[in-house]
């Protein structure tokens, strides 16, 4: 056990830092820094961006893009885009489609989806959860019935997000009602262009317009388009979790948020009880951060690639502390909190901590995830 | 070099040795045999630390030591903590032990190093004051030069195992201000010095300590007494990062304690682990375990730093700590139920240890301050 910080992974943040300063437009980094998100166009201009210099899919195998840098490596990237702050590639198709394609997809599916996963071609959404199944996912009774060459879906998705923007979706169905919860269900690659789609906004209450319900009605999906094997999928579900949650720490988010309540507090610092607050969180920051060091550097000397249920603790803190620091945001923010702006991106202190709420439900709630920890490590 | 979180051949030998030595499970019998004795710990498992090469952790190769870097210390004092040690780890190894190692001169380590390492030596660290409330800087007791000698008159408050000490390390004002930082001196104190009066007790968590009154001491000025502030930081940023070590060792023993009895503690014709209530509030436990565990890899990294981002990042760790330390104390005795609260039980001296973390390092908010003094952990957000 050696813990002395490593000059090697310190330049090679210095080099990702310098990239994104030399990169990003200031408009971008502005909207972040207010606590709002790229739109469309400006997502994607950066995606090419970081898909021209190498870096759009760094975790991805070489062969599709990837750099093959290590498990730290790529979380100092990762932290340095978030902290900066810099937009995250869009994740339904980078940290959740990709892996599921690349490790069970069929070579026409790889050939055709990933390059254009990358360079932000198509924008995918996930279309997981529906009005009756959302912590129970398995329950889902969305159902796609063979006919030839064609499976016809019929149901709903609801909490999709940016189906609004999306040119596909990734979603489970039903495809065997006679077999157990979790044996009857396929993964299937949609078109949202193909007739019988209808898309409707779920509006928030932070006023964002994020999320959509989704509806089905004898909607045509090519049978080619069918992941892995039919009713099998379920366990590519699992594992596109289990990637979801381990990138959930969001351990930058955290610490550019503490670094703008510092700077926006202002006379704040006098108060002794507001200044505690703040370096309580910090410190709870670091210290998500080093269980984060800990779990990769275990992840890299081990590289068995099974999700580490330590990852729950990832997910768990790293929604906490975000909140918490949503929250410190938005005592800084006094009286003026109070304004309503409608619109559309979650873009000042009241809106932030409204829309952060959903860190702690979505991506296996906080419950699912202490049950987790209780059964698989505590073995309780 | 790279940042490795696994121990080394020799780290793990460390571990064994020191789990088969301290026998954790054996911590109530001691506990409770030592409460009826006015010594509260044993010469002679302080002897089997001696012979084991323990007491030589932290000391120079060129002392006779084994110079341990703080990645070792930190193995060390997590099983210390685990079997809530009562001999006189605290005040020799880590407070009188960092005094000498930091400020001693060539010739006083070469004098009490070498007696340290062979058991014969045992020291205490004289800081704390009736009121000071860890304040590390507010220095009453007066250090006087006259005729060449220093004379230290004052008063020293729980200071750690103070009343069974062989030497005795004193700070003292030299010059300046009550709470100033420069002029705090450090002196070595003979237990039989003329003037030296000293009141033992026994301490919530069965270690011992003493109120000492100091009138016209004779003290003989540890290295130079124009290093006292420096050293000081030194010596207590040390103690903190034992402190936090000896916590998680004691957090990791109450969890599994913990876990066990939800496992097998039969109520409604179930294990009480069954009920999801108790399953998530185990899970917070874990959580504040690991969060607490990562805070003490991050101070053992702090030690290889120096100045202020030292005790920055090792307030921030004590921090983490005394928030997992409380959660963990409160809510193991809860999960266990009546028995949990027993002193025959082992549970209840782990939390006992806990509980002391904030009398003994400072209090949440204080310790908080120190941070916020500090600039909090600004730089590395
Ligand atoms: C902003 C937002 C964006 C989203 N985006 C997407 C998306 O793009 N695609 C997608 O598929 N889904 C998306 N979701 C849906 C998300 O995955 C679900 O909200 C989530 O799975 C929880 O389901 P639910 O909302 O139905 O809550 P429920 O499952 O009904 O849970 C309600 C409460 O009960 C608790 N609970 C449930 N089961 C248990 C249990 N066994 N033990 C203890 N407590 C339990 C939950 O933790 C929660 O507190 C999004 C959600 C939000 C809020």
């Amino acid at each position: 056990m050696h813990l002395a910080p490593d000059p090697e992974l310190a330049a090679f943040r210095q080099e990702v830092r310098a990239f994104i300063a030399a990169n990003l437009p200031a408009a971008v980094r502005r909207t972040l820094e207010r606590g709002g998100r790229a739109d469309r166009a400006e997502l994607t201009a950066w995606t090419r961006t970081l898909h021209a210099r190498g870096w759009a899919v760094p975790h991805w195998p070489q062969r599709w893009g990837g750099t093959g840098w290590d498990p730290l490596r790529l979380m100092i990237f990762r932290d340095e885009i978030q902290r900066f702050p810099a937009p995250e590639t869009l994740s339904f198709g980078t940290s959740m489609l990709g892996p599921v394609l690349y490790t069970f997809g069929s070579e026409a599916q790889q050939q055709r989806f990933l390059p254009r996963i990358a360079t932000l071609e198509d924008w995918w959404c996930q279309g997981f959860s529906e009005p009756g199944a959302g912590s129970d996912l398995a329950s889902l009774t969305t159902r796609a019935v063979r006919e030839g060459e064609a499976y016809i879906l019929d149901g709903q998705k609801a909490w999709t997000s940016y189906a609004q923007y999306a040119d596909w979706m990734f979603l489970l169905a039903r495809t065997d009602k006679t077999a157990t919860k979790q044996r009857g269900i396929s993964f299937l690659l949609v078109d949202l262009r193909s007739p019988g789609i209808t898309i409707q906004p779920t509006r928030t209450i932070d006023g964002g317009a994020e999320v959509n319900e989704v509806f089905f009605d004898s909607v045509r999906v090519p049978a080619a388009n069918l992941v892995g094997e039919e009713h099998r999928g379920w366990d590519y579900a699992k594992f596109l979790l289990a990637h979801e949650r381990s990138g959930h720490a969001r351990v930058g988010l955290a610490k550019l948020r503490l670094r703008l309540v510092r700077e926006a507090a202002g006379d704040l610092l006098a108060d002794p009880g507001f200044h505690r607050r703040l370096v309580a969180l910090e410190a709870e920051v670091k210290a998500l951060e080093m269980t984060q060091l800990r779990v990769v550097s275990e992840e890299r000397r081990v590289a068995t690639g099974a999700s580490d249920p330590v990852a729950s603790i990832l997910k768990i803190r790293g929604s906490e502390l975000q909140q918490a620091a949503a929250a410190l945001w938005l005592e800084a923010a006094g009286p003026d909190a109070q304004r309503w702006t409608e619109n559309d991106d979650g873009s000042d202190a009241a809106s932030a901590w409204l829309n952060l709420r959903k860190l702690s439900i979505y991506g296996g709630s906080n419950e699912i995830q202490r049950t987790i920890i209780a059964k698989t490590v505590l073995g309780l | 070099m790279t940042m490795d979180f696994a121990p080394s051949e020799e780290q793990r030998l460390l571990v064994d040795t020191l789990r088969r030595a301290l026998k954790a499970d054996e911590a109530v019998a001691r506990i409770l045999a030592s409460l009826d004795q006015t010594s509260g710990w044993s010469r002679l498992r302080w002897q089997a630390l001696a012979d084991l090469g323990v007491l030589a952790l932290p000391f120079e190769e060129a002392d006779g030591g084994l110079a341990a870097s703080p990645e070792t210390m930190m193995l060390a004092m997590i099983e210390f903590g685990r079997a809530v040690v009562i001999e006189p780890v605290w005040s020799t190894l880590i407070l009188g032990g960092s005094a000498v190692r930091h400020a001693g001169s060539a010739a006083q380590r070469e004098r009490l190093i070498a007696r340290i390492i062979d058991g014969s030596l045992t020291l205490a660290f004289a800081h704390g004051e009736p009121g000071s409330r860890w304040q590390r800087t507010l220095v009453r007791t007066r250090a006087r030069c006259t005729d060449g000698q220093w004379h230290l008159t004052g008063q020293k408050h729980t200071v750690l195992f103070g009343a069974s000490a062989d030497e005795i390390v004193v700070s003292a004002r030299c010059f300046g201000s009550d709470d100033a930082a420069e002029g705090i001196g450090l002196f070595l104190v003979p237990a039989a010095a003329a003037g030296l009066s000293r009141k033992g007790y026994r301490t919530q968590d069965a270690l011992e300590a003493a109120d000492l009154v100091l009138d016209e001491v004779v003290g003989e000025p540890l290295g130079d007494t124009s290093l006292g502030a420096a050293a000081l930081e030194r010596i207590l940023d040390d103690a903190t990062a034992g402190a936090i070590a000896e916590a998680v060792g004691a957090m990791e023993e109450a969890l599994q304690l913990t876990i066990g009895y939800l496992k097998t503690r039969q109520q409604f014709g179930r294990p009480i682990g069954d009920f999801q209530a108790l399953q998530h509030r185990a899970a917070n436990l874990y959580i504040a375990v690991e969060q607490a565990r990562s805070m003490a890899f991050y101070a053992a990294a702090a030690q290889h730093e120096a100045g202020p981002a030292r005790s920055a990042a090792l307030a921030a760790a004590l921090a983490v700590t005394i928030t997992s330390a409380r959660l963990v104390a409160e809510e193991a005795i809860q999960l266990h139920g009546g028995i949990g609260m027993t002193m025959e039980y082992r549970l209840g001296h782990l939390v006992k240890r806990l509980a002391m973390l904030e009398p003994r390092f400072g209090s949440r908010e204080v310790v908080l301050d120190q941070l916020a003094r500090h600039g909090g952990l600004a730089g590395e957000m």
